[in-house]
């Protein structure tokens, strides 16, 4: 049985005017998401985690192009597929919740629309068993009086059920697969935790398997099971979401890590120094050597492959190797 | 015992919506309704909420941007509602404020030396010399290289242009920075850096600052004193500390539970509030927080809850503690 979804190698790059300049958005990507499970991909903005939620969906903008590699659901290739047969996966296999809940609701639409529209392409249903769905998804979410809500349009619900609309879509079809990037970062924080046990509740009765996307270390120690940490454009940590936090092995997480304030102590915040590097024009040798703690020489010119540590540890660091030659 | 710099006493703002043809108002949002705190000189007071509980109302009406409903601003022993001319010109001199996105509070067309110099020469007769080692010496507190005043906004990261806000907030000496989500929209590496930043310029500066979020833990990170809010009035406030150790309205313990944790097996008091804040167009009668409460009485929707000290310094208005 092949997994539910195989990243293999994927590189996404963005080209500048008359390939001048490339950018390595997404640089040598590999991951497999089982079903039911829930996979955080972490990292601040520019690491490349959109760009690779995006192309797992193939709906990456003209400018990036995915240079190589494969994404395999259930062992067939998305990247030999055509825009067509892409259709007929989004949605239905693969459905994706984006961050903002207003820019991905169309405003000239009723909810009830919105929300029927991926069961009546996908799932062909029509008339009163459509609407009957559409009562039954939007109950889901606990969207109060389903019926009566289907009728109303975007601007007449709140951020935090525009929200839950979104997720109700991306049920609609059926997916195996939701990806989801940052759905909570424009609501409020007892808003969030709603949404997030919501989509915890809709993931135990439909065994869907989610990709999460954010930078909020917090979201990924409630909702994940096994997290990769994004850095320029590369996973340089994965493994399971109480190993990251208990023992994380890539310098970069462990600064991660110290720098976010915690509840209940007023200790000071690890600073990491520097600035993320210029993706057109990376450091050579490990991405992440001007700003790391540990460097050491090797680093600055040679890059670290992926190590396998095994119980699905994978790091890219020099450092983790020395340890463990070491003992 | 630092002394006092902001008292602020029973303050209101109410705004009319849904004007009449005639000019009257068909109803009154009660943004901020009856709060009052006060902050030491050389202290924080961290205001946290959820949105539309008046923390940003709250901030336009001690950066004198709004004209309070009723009660009283006092800074320095002197009440805002009583300045006039110079005396204003001088309080807004020395309140200054950082917003929360950094794209859009800087002027894409003016030069950063310009952005933080304006406040200087609107304020004073500087000369220009004068203005040049001032500018070049906030950019150097702030952490950024003196030459960069040459340079455009455009050409910062999203941290360093923070940096120059912080910067054009410190330019006339002033004594209250309003910190309206300074951190929010920014990057987790890049949120320790300016956390540590405005830490450090506390310490040098001996500025005090109100800092508004609702990220829980880099308000009680920053503030000595944690004010919670809730649909315009103050539900509870106490030492950041003793507030995360022992948070007593249900509203506040709600928000602790909600954000999130720092690491899988935290242990989390589990209280998952139903519903959303209600329209401050219409508040429910009572505590307002009643509809959504865990822990409600028939006592609650009837009679509202005052702020009552429990004990010194920790003040939470609700009627499960007498």
């Amino acid at each position: 049985m092949p997994p539910l979804l195989r990243v293999t190698d994927l590189r996404t790059y963005y080209f500048g005017f008359r390939g001048t300049r490339v950018v390595k958005a997404v640089d040598g990507v590999s991951f497999t998401l089982e079903a039911g499970e829930t996979f955080g991909l972490v990292g601040e903005s520019g690491s490349g985690k959109t760009t690779t939620c995006y192309s797992i969906v193939r709906l990456i903008p003209p400018s990036a192009r995915i240079v190589s590699g494969s994404i395999e659901l259930e062992g067939e290739d998305l990247l030999a597929k055509t825009q067509p047969q892409m259709r007929e996966i989004r949605g239905r296999r693969i459905a994706t919740i984006l961050q903002d809940p207003m820019a991905s609701l169309d405003p000239l639409f009723s909810i009830g629309d919105q929300v029927a529209e991926p069961a009546y392409y996908h799932q062909a249903l029509r008339g009163s068993k459509l609407r009957q769905r559409v009562k039954e998804l939007l109950a889901a979410v606990r969207i109060p009086s389903p019926e009566s809500r289907m009728k109303n349009f975007p601007h007449q619900m709140s951020g935090g059920m525009r929200q839950r609309i979104v997720g109700a879509i991306a049920q609609a079809g059926g997916p195996q697969i939701i990806v989801a990037d940052e759905p909570t970062t424009n609501l409020d924080v007892t808003i969030q935790l709603q949404y997030l046990n919501l989509l915890k509740d809709l993931q135990r009765a439909t065994g869907v398997a989610l990709i999460f996307v954010t930078h909020n270390l917090g979201i990924v120690a409630k909702m994940c099971d096994k997290v990769a940490v994004m850095y320029a454009g590369k996973i340089v940590e994965m493994q399971s979401v109480r190993g990251l936090f208990y023992n994380p092995k890539h310098p970069y997480t462990r600064a991660l890590l110290d720098a976010i304030p915690k509840l209940g102590t007023r200790e000071p915040l690890y600073v990491i120094p520097g600035q993320p590097p210029d993706l057109s024009d990376p450091p050579t040798g490990c991405t992440f050597h001007p700003r790391c703690r540990h460097v050491m020489e090797r680093c600055r010119t040679e890059e670290p492959c992926e190590q396998h540590m095994g119980d699905g540890i994978s790091v890219r660091c020099w450092l983790p190797i020395r340890e463990a030659s070491r003992e | 015992m630092s002394e006092p710099l902001l008292e602020v006493r029973d303050l209101k703002k109410h705004f009319a919506v849904g004007h009449s043809m005639f000019g009257k108002a068909q109803g009154w949002v009660k943004a901020v309704d009856g709060i009052s705190f006060t902050i030491n000189s050389g202290e924080t007071l961290g205001l946290v909420g959820e949105s539309g509980c008046g923390k940003t109302t709250t901030a336009k009406l001690v950066l004198a941007a709004e004209e309070a409903s009723a009660g009283a601003i006092e800074f320095e022993g002197r009440n805002l509602a009583n300045l006039r001319g110079k005396e204003l010109t001088d309080y807004r001199r020395k309140v200054q404020v950082v917003f929360q996105d950094p794209y859009s509070s800087l002027s894409p067309r003016m030069r950063v030396g310009n952005i933080i110099a304006e406040p200087i020469e609107a304020h004073e007769h500087a000369s220009r010399h004068d203005v040049r080692a001032r500018v070049e010496r906030l950019l150097e507190l702030v952490g950024l290289r003196p030459d960069m005043a040459r340079l455009f906004p455009h050409e910062f990261s999203g941290g360093q242009r923070q940096r120059l806000a912080i910067a054009r907030a410190l330019s006339t000496n002033a004594r209250l920075i309003v910190l309206d989500e300074p951190v929010s929209a920014l990057d987790v590496s890049i949120r320790a850096h300016i956390i540590g930043l405005l830490e450090e310029i506390q310490e040098r500066l001996r500025v005090s600052y109100l800092f508004i979020a609702h990220d829980l833990a880099a308000v009680s990170h920053l503030s000595q004193q944690t004010a919670v809010m809730y649909l315009g009035k103050i539900v509870e406030v106490a030492d950041s500390l003793e507030l995360t150790v022992t948070p007593l309205h249900p509203y506040t313990k709600a928000l602790f539970a909600a954000s999130l944790p720092s690491h899988p097996d935290e242990p989390r008091a589990e209280i998952v509030l139903t519903g959303e804040v209600p329209s401050a167009l219409d508040p429910p009668q009572g505590c307002h927080f009643h509809p959504r409460c865990p822990f409600v009485m028939p006592r609650c929707s009837e009679q509202e809850p005052d702020l009552v000290e429990l004990s010194p310094g920790h003040r939470v208005a609700c009627h499960l503690y007498p």
